[in-house]
């Protein structure tokens, strides 16, 4: 008989987190350490080709995971891309292999700040070492040569995946074919840097996060990561999305209360946002995610020249933007586009018209599935 | 798959292997052409979102934008060639786009059509009303062009941005397309100003 946990297990607690391969040997990262052992836990769609030539990865978002195109072990919810991802969709699992991983510093079975660091015998918490995107990158590059993989059909992310899907052309230029960033940038802004900050003071300032070792206290500081939920969802959304959906509408009532309970069905729609999203993730990971996401920065290492990032890539790249995106607005996406060009790289550029904000490309936006799925067939067209 | 007569005499402009922009793209059939034919490294501009995706399809490289806005972003005499097909009547600013496109390519080709093709004249003279033509189907108050000019005008024009025109062709209605001589190209008699529907003009800076 095993000994009862001396601390709180992780969200994902004994749900099935799909498949995964643990490293023994470490992982550099950019802050100095290095991570060994490491867990990446992925799930993989559609069948590996006999000249594993049709395989295509997908980086998932801040508060995405390897469940892609499958139930969410936890929510019971469908796979956060099914409209993208499937049999006969634009990323035709028919077709092609698809591989999504959980990211190191997540919290859906990849080493993370809420598993057990082996010297200590205890969670990781804030003795994480932080994580960079390139370190994510490191971690998922692993894993497709453990597949046995050497070079990718594509890379395709949306937001903080759109990061991974551009350093994986940087760091790794030969090991892909295609390269598929969506509602993205090159750097992470000081407005998206400020809405972090906020969300991550917001867990700090929970009591119940006790110093990011709430696990051995046996308490979740779900008020703390509601709150940063909250906050981060309005950016997701446009200021018109939110008004067509939403406007000055009371929730269950018939006149304002004159009280603090939520009166507008905005304030009811965010703590709905807020109250689910604890029930599936970890507050460390959320200090961890978005830290690894403000550090972003692609042309630092090269002066700040975007476009030296890019020299010599012999990969195609199709940029995908919206409209209404004020978190990645369409200009940030164009700049990767012009320093694209700027070295003769292979690039297309879409703006696609939407109201629907930066969780957009979550939603049904027809273009972009025809893009993406145009994009895609021609990459892969001279495939054996 | 043919290509139109006037992206014909485009294409024939352009040399294997060089690399070209083609803003104002649409969808692509030029580009494509080119880059299966002549192995250019084609690039394009382009504003609707159903021809961008026509291109991303056809494996070209396409950015989704707006000639008056963004050809600013490119660097000076990086492309080989720059192409604006039928398109410079439609921009905001013909002046501006035909410096960049100037300063952006060694070689310019440009077509248009003529507001100064004697059918336009003569259905203007006899209706009163702005001439609708075969290539210039719209009302005046829902057409995109906006910036018509006539041969001779936009001679004018490229000569007042400091560019010569190396090389011209007539488009006639039918869509056949004729080498003219550039001097011809401002009489006002019988000359390509009164008897052609558009015309194509490969520019290079004086």
């Amino acid at each position: 008989m095993t000994e009862a946990p001396r601390f709180l297990r992780p969200v994902t607690g004994t749900a099935n987190v799909g498949m995964a391969v643990t490293f023994d040997t470490p992982l550099a990262l950019d802050c100095g350490r290095s991570l060994a052992p490491f867990t990446a836990a992925y799930m993989t769609y559609g069948t590996l080709n006999a000249s594993k030539s049709n395989a295509i990865l997908i980086c998932h978002a801040l508060t995405g995971d390897q469940f892609v195109a499958s139930e969410h072990p936890l929510t019971g919810k469908p796979g956060w891309w099914i409209t993208m991802v499937g049999p006969g969709k634009p990323i035709d699992t028919d077709r092609f292999f698809v591989i999504c991983a959980n990211v190191i510093g997540g919290c859906m079975g990849s080493t993370g700040p809420a598993e057990i660091d082996p010297s200590t015998q205890q969670p990781y918490g804030l003795h994480f070492p932080l994580v960079t995107i390139r370190d994510m990158v490191r971690a998922q590059k692993r894993l497709v040569e453990h597949l046995g993989i050497e070079k990718l059909l594509a890379v395709v992310g949306g937001s903080m995946g759109g990061m991974q899907a551009l350093q994986w052309a940087a760091s790794y230029p030969d090991c892909l074919r295609a390269v598929v960033p969506i509602a993205c940038a090159a750097r992470h802004s000081a407005q998206n840097i400020a809405f972090h900050e906020v969300g991550r003071q917001a867990i700090m300032a929970d009591p119940d996060w006790r110093g990011g070792e709430y696990q051995l206290h046996g308490t979740r500081p779900s008020k703390g990561l509601a709150v940063a939920r909250m906050a981060a969802h309005i950016t997701y959304v446009s200021e018109m999305a939110l008004q067509n959906k939403f406007g000055r509408a009371l929730q269950n009532r018939e006149a304002l209360s004159f009280q603090f309970t939520p009166d507008f069905q905005i304030e009811s729609y965010l703590h709905h946002q807020g109250a689910s999203f604890v029930d599936r993730f970890d507050a460390n990971s959320y200090l961890y995610i978005t830290r690894a996401m403000d550090y972003f920065d692609l042309a630092e290492e090269h002066g700040g020249l975007l476009s030296e990032v890019f020299r010599v890539n012999a990969a195609r790249f199709c940029i995908v933007s919206f409209s209404s995106d004020w978190l990645f607005p369409p200009v940030e996406n164009k700049r990767i586009a012009h320093a694209l060009n700027a070295v003769a790289a292979q690039v297309s550029f879409v703006e696609i018209h939407s109201d629907k904000g930066h969780d957009a490309f979550l939603l049904d936006e027809p273009e972009m599935f025809a893009t993406v799925r145009g994009f895609l067939n021609h990459a892969a067209s001279d495939l054996t | 798959m043919s290509l139109r007569p006037d992206l014909a005499a485009i294409a024939d402009m352009i040399r294997p292997g060089s690399r070209v922009l083609d803003v104002g793209c649409g969808d692509g059939a030029l580009l494509e052409h080119l880059v299966r034919t002549k192995n250019v490294d084609g690039r394009g501009i382009e504003i609707a979102q159903a021809n961008v995706n026509a291109c991303v399809a056809r494996g070209l490289a396409v950015v989704q934008g707006d000639a008056d806005s963004d050809l600013v972003d490119y660097p000076a005499q990086v492309f080989d060639a720059v192409i604006l097909s039928q398109t410079i009547q439609a921009t905001e600013k013909p002046r501006a786009v035909l410096n960049h496109l100037l300063r952006i390519g060694r070689r310019t080709a440009v077509s248009l059509p003529n507001f100064g093709y004697w059918k336009v004249r003569l259905s203007l003279l006899t209706g009163g009303r702005m001439p609708r033509t075969s290539t210039l189907n719209y009302s005046w108050s829902e057409t995109p062009n906006i910036h018509l000019c006539t041969l001779a005008d936009f001679v004018d024009l490229t000569r007042e941005c400091g560019a010569t025109t190396v090389e011209a062709h007539a488009l006639s209605d039918k869509g056949t397309t004729t080498r003219i001589n550039p001097a011809r190209l401002t009489d006002n008699y019988m000359g390509p100003n009164l008897t052609a529907q558009g015309a194509i003009f490969l520019l290079k800076k004086s």
